[in-house]
């Protein structure tokens, strides 16, 4: 018997209740907002065609290799009695300091989704209003969508949401948190795992239905023939030379940033969460698979469903001038100002209005579960804490985040600052540690033996270089350049903003630092009770697998 | 829609599909996949009860 075994604690714990679960748990926590609505507007804007090189190399280099990662330090922090991250770090790098690491693996998916939560709310509120036919009245007129919009989510105006009768996206973001906190209650196995294993297959097959749909549209407009599929599909993946030629356009460091960061982004690497999942496998259950059957579910959804209906259904309905760069850059203009009005001329628009924003919402629920289980997981082996308790703790927690994020809706201030700081540069910070623990401070052989342990796909050997020189520096290049570009962009837009809406920045950063600090101080306390109830042994990394050499001397 | 275009769109979406369908395919035809059950659906984790 395997130390892991003999380390195990008393308590049963969680486990996934089978294979093709986890998988679609992963999956369906990676496939989101980003896959529909991010990457064709990014991909149409950096080149269309030509994007996709710099993509899938960084796929390559960048993507699966860290995924393969993540799957793997969860399995081993899990054989070693830990799901949570600052666990599962102690045992990772056994140092006094390593727990606290794992406080951005917490903060991260904890922050996420106190605004990711509300953007869920308004798909589920679209689809609604879509089959009620609520939009019928603005006849496809994208202005009439704009000023909606803004309305809907209290663009005008801090506190607009609040005030008066009860807004409809206040009652949908009631639902939607409800119910993520209903199915994170009912455990691992009863809740997330089942819905998942129910929605993820829905969303892709209702997106299929609706890319059959985009592709036999035809030319829809009879006022405007060129407008055709043929060249709404020519718009989103010509190749669109930008800088006089091809090798010029890839030398452009720009487009390798871009196309990283979606990559990165996309597969929710870094958010702590692949690593909380992985963690409920047992020591000797495959991850190079299941890893990479995750990451390729993530990317069918993105490139062959949102890169052929995105994009291309927005150029087959909407006049050239709307297509701009600001509408295509924006996920919110283009998803739920560009997009409504699309749904309103097209034939049947009513019912392919009503399923696409439908999919947003399952795509959005499974990724917003996934972001509660981490922290569900570190307040019960952490502090000891009962399922009920756990829930209702961090229900308190997000609840008063997603408040701050409703009342100081001005110009979706509050929602901006946390994207950035905890969706962006937090996750930046975290992938580059958790890769430099992996393949530094673990050891590259270890982590090899690690990852081979059960699994039914061999792993090339060159991922263990590129796990221990490239992703690294990769990670820090990008993150430099991306520092370089959205600092001095973001200091100049807080300077440029008013009194009223420079003290809703503060206090947004007030609140990440005191959660930060609160999520250090639990660490803290947790580390003190692991080591009171003997837990702190487990820190004893599982042994390195014998050489064959070694074997042959033993026998 | 220019043939550059319909290469980079063919070999993108090809790729990708294949290697969903090679990765579906092998979880789902390897035997140990299939019978890879940990946990029973009702599964007492023991942490539904209060403190």
């Amino acid at each position: 018997m395997s130390n892991a075994n003999t380390m195990r604690p008393a308590v049963a714990r969680e486990n996934w209740g089978s294979r093709l679960g986890v998988i679609l748990a992963v999956a369906g926590s990676a496939v989101g907002l980003g896959n529909f609505l991010r990457f064709p507007g990014l991909a149409a804007i950096n080149g269309g065609g030509i994007f996709m090189i710099p993509y899938f190399v960084s796929l390559l280099v960048l993507g699966i290799p860290i995924c393969w990662v993540e799957w793997t330090i969860g399995r081993y922090g899990g054989a070693l009695g830990f799901n949570s991250a600052p666990g599962i770090f102690s045992v990772l790098w056994p140092n006094r300091v390593s727990k606290y690491l794992g406080a951005l693996a917490l903060i991260i998916p904890v922050g996420i989704y106190m605004y990711y939560v509300y953007i869920e709310a308004w798909c589920l509120a679209y689809a609604w209003d879509y089959a009620r036919g609520t939009f019928a009245s603005y006849a496809g007129d994208v202005g009439a969508y704009r000023n909606h919009f803004n309305e809907f989510v209290g663009m005008p105006r801090n506190g607009l949401l609040l005030h008066g009768r009860l807004q409809e996206g206040v009652i949908f973001l009631a639902v939607v948190f409800a119910t993520n906190f209903f199915l994170i209650y009912r455990g691992l196995t009863r809740g997330i795992e089942t819905f998942c294993k129910f929605a993820v297959p829905l969303l892709i097959t209702v997106g299929i239905v609706i890319l059959v749909r985009v592709l036999t549209l035809g030319a829809p407009d009879p006022a405007r023939p060129e407008h055709n599929v043929n060249a709404a599909l020519g718009f989103m993946w010509n190749p669109k030379i930008q800088h006089g030629g091809i090798w010029k356009d890839l030398a452009n460091p720009e487009l390798w940033l871009a196309a990283s960061g979606q990559i990165f982004f996309s597969l929710s690497v870094g958010f702590g969460i692949i690593l909380n999942y992985a963690s409920y496998l047992k020591a000797d259950d495959d991850v190079a698979l299941s890893g990479l059957t995750a990451t390729a579910t993530n990317e069918f959804c993105e490139v062959c469903l949102a890169g052929l209906i995105t994009v291309p259904v927005a150029f087959l309905f909407l006049e050239p001038q709307t297509l701009n760069k600001q509408t295509l850059g924006s996920s919110f203009s283009l998803g739920f100002i560009a997009l409504p009005s699309v749904f309103a001329r097209m034939p049947a628009g009513q019912l392919f209005g009503t399923l696409w924003f439908f999919m947003l919402f399952l795509a959005a629920i499974t990724s917003s579960l996934s972001m509660l289980q981490p922290a569900i997981a570190f307040l019960e082996e952490g502090l000891g804490m009962g399922r009920r308790l756990s829930v209702t703790c961090l229900g308190m927690i997000t609840a008063l985040g997603g408040l701050l994020v409703v009342y100081f809706s001005k110009q979706l201030l509050a929602l901006d600052v946390l994207d950035f700081w905890v969706g962006t540069v937090f996750i930046f910070v975290l992938a580059t540690a958790q890769v430099i623990l992996f393949g530094w401070a673990f050891g590259i052989e270890r982590a090899r033996e690690e990852i081979q342990r059960g699994a039914e796909l061999r792993v090339p050997g060159f991922v263990w270089y590129v796990v221990k020189y490239v992703s690294p520096v990769y990670l820090i290049v990008i993150f430099a350049m991306w520092l370089r570009i959205n600092v001095p962009a973001k200091i100049r837009e807080i300077r440029e903003l008013t009194t009223e809406d420079r003290g809703t920045v503060l206090l947004m950063l007030l609140f990440i630092a005191v959660l930060l600090v609160f999520f250090l101080l639990m660490i803290n306390l947790a580390g003190k009770r692991w080591r009171a109830s003997g837990r702190h042994l487990v820190q004893k990394p599982l042994p390195t697998p014998a050489s064959p050499q070694e074997k042959e001397a033993a026998s | 829609m220019t043939t550059a275009g319909w290469i980079l769109m063919l070999v993108s979406c090809g790729f990708v599909l294949a290697l969903t369908v090679f990765c579906f395919a092998r979880v789902l035809r390897t035997p140990k996949a299939t019978e890879h059950m940990h946990a029973p659906l009702e599964i007492d984790t023991h942490d539904t009860d209060e403190e």
